[in-house]
């Protein structure tokens, strides 16, 4: 084994892996869509004036968000055949992402609801619009803006996280890069490549979302103009 | 077969799993805290190359996958003729991944330090070395300590990665069992109740200490 880096290898598996990055995209666009919902019934979970919902909310959250993710996806692939649901690695992979980071979505949730302030309830009692005018018109608007850095932050967090998905066989780009390294015997190009397909997707995004976040701060009036 | 039978049979293995997930806890948060101190500090250096390679190794670190990095620094190393052990390799990749968002959470408390105490230092003639190693650093603990906890944990859930690099960790243990056993309901399950125990019962507990004890230095406490 040399460590010379062969271009007329690195060129020949290039489109093999470009393909397997839509994969990858699609996995991560797909997680992320069930997150955002499992997150809305989390923060519903953690909202409802129940007790006893809010206690088991808050127990099942804890566990998901302090175990990993991997051995997650394995007991969802290997334990719900033992109950007779075979389901395909695809669907338990987005099952498990979607669970994994749907609890950190609903923090996120939580804590831009928290960041309206409480005043604006307060109007909106006073002025005796009915919760769900109060949702539509009032606090969500103002919610929506502070949970886009932390939703966006999560985006690129589960895109970096779809590789765990190649252990239980989705066939995304880590899948691919190890595939075509097994079959060469050659392992220095595909992760490398793996490696700045990963960077040149995720830096550009995590500027974008940081530019969002300052907007919505500029208009928020939480920082001004000069201070940029 | 009941699961009391299970653990008797394979419990003791799962043990020994959790003793080397604990190893590599251990190891990779010291590395992690030591090169967050050092990028943080970098990050905020007026010298444009320290800045610049500091801001080089966060960005590359930030914007791959752990995983990646872990292959990369198992398989790919070598070629170069660096060969790591597994454990090192785990060791060195979750460290050097952890520091680079570590870097990010002390750059920010050095800049949340009130403006006074910088004025303070700098009426009282410290050397900038003296300003930072006197002043700033002590105050930064009780700012930083709360989001580096929840780092910390994400870096437990991160060490179960290792197993995919051969580490026998207490995820390759369960791997293992399951692949003998086809019980993947008791192993698995198990391996995730050791995991939560580890992260509410030990980690949490002790890092929520160590934000009281900063706090405390500082005199933060009472307020």
């Amino acid at each position: 084994m040399n460590a010379e880096w062969r271009w007329d290898f690195a060129i020949e598996i290039l489109p093999q892996m470009l393909l397997a990055t839509l994969n990858t995209i699609l996995a991560a666009g797909i997680g992320y869509a069930i997150a955002a919902a499992v997150g809305l019934l989390f923060l519903l979970g953690q909202r409802t004036p129940i007790k006893i919902v809010n206690m088991i909310n808050r127990e099942i959250v804890e566990f998901i968000r302090s175990t990993p993710l991997l051995i997650q996806l394995f007991f969802v692939y290997f334990v719900l055949p033992q109950f007779g649901i075979t389901l395909s690695a695809w669907v338990c992979g987005m099952i498990t992402i979607g669970l994994h980071f749907g609890t950190y979505l609903s923090e996120v949730y939580r804590g831009a609801l928290e960041g309206v302030p409480k005043t604006q309830w307060e109007a909106c009692r006073a002025l005796n619009f009915s919760s769900f005018y109060t949702y539509r018109k009032i606090v969500l608007p103002q919610a929506f803006p502070i949970a886009i850095p932390g939703m966006g932050n999560y985006l690129v967090g589960i895109f970096k996280d779809t590789p765990l998905l190649s252990t239980i066989g989705v066939a995304e780009l880590f899948h691919a890069a190890t595939a075509v390294g097994g079959y060469h015997y050659r392992y220095l190009e595909p992760y490398t490549i793996v490696g700045l397909i990963f960077l040149t997707l995720s830096i550009p995004a995590a500027m974008w979302i940081r530019k969002i976040e300052k907007n919505v701060n500029l208009a928020q009036g939480k920082i001004k103009k000069e201070q940029l | 077969m009941s699961y009391f039978a299970f653990l008797s049979e394979h419990g003791p293995t799962m043990l020994f799993g959790t003793v080397t997930t604990i190893k590599v806890l251990v190891c990779s948060t010291i590395l992690y805290v030591i090169i967050s101190l050092i990028f943080g500090l970098m990050r905020l250096s007026k010298n444009p190359i320290i800045q610049g390679t500091a801001t080089v190794y966060i960005e590359f670190f930030r914007g791959t996958s752990l995983l990646v990095q872990l292959f990369w620094f198992y398989y790919v190393l070598p070629f170069f003729g660096l060969t790591l052990e597994a454990f090192t390799a785990g060791v060195v990749a979750i460290g050097m991944n952890f520091g680079a968002y570590g870097a990010e959470i002390v750059r920010g408390g050095i800049l949340a330090v009130p403006k006074g105490q910088w004025e303070g230092a700098f009426a009282l003639n410290f050397t900038p070395a003296k300003r930072m190693r006197k002043i700033i650093i002590p105050q930064i603990f009780p700012i930083i300590l709360p989001p580096a906890a929840n780092l910390t944990v994400e870096l437990l859930k991160a060490t179960a990665l290792v197993a995919l690099v051969t580490v026998v960790d207490l995820t390759f243990e369960a791997k293992q069992i399951n692949s003998i056993t086809w019980l993947s309901a008791q192993c698995f399950g198990t391996a995730l109740l050791i995991y939560y125990m580890i992260s509410r019962f030990f980690l949490v507990p002790f890092l929520r200490w160590l934000e009281v004890l900063a706090a405390r230095k500082v005199g933060k406490d009472k307020i």
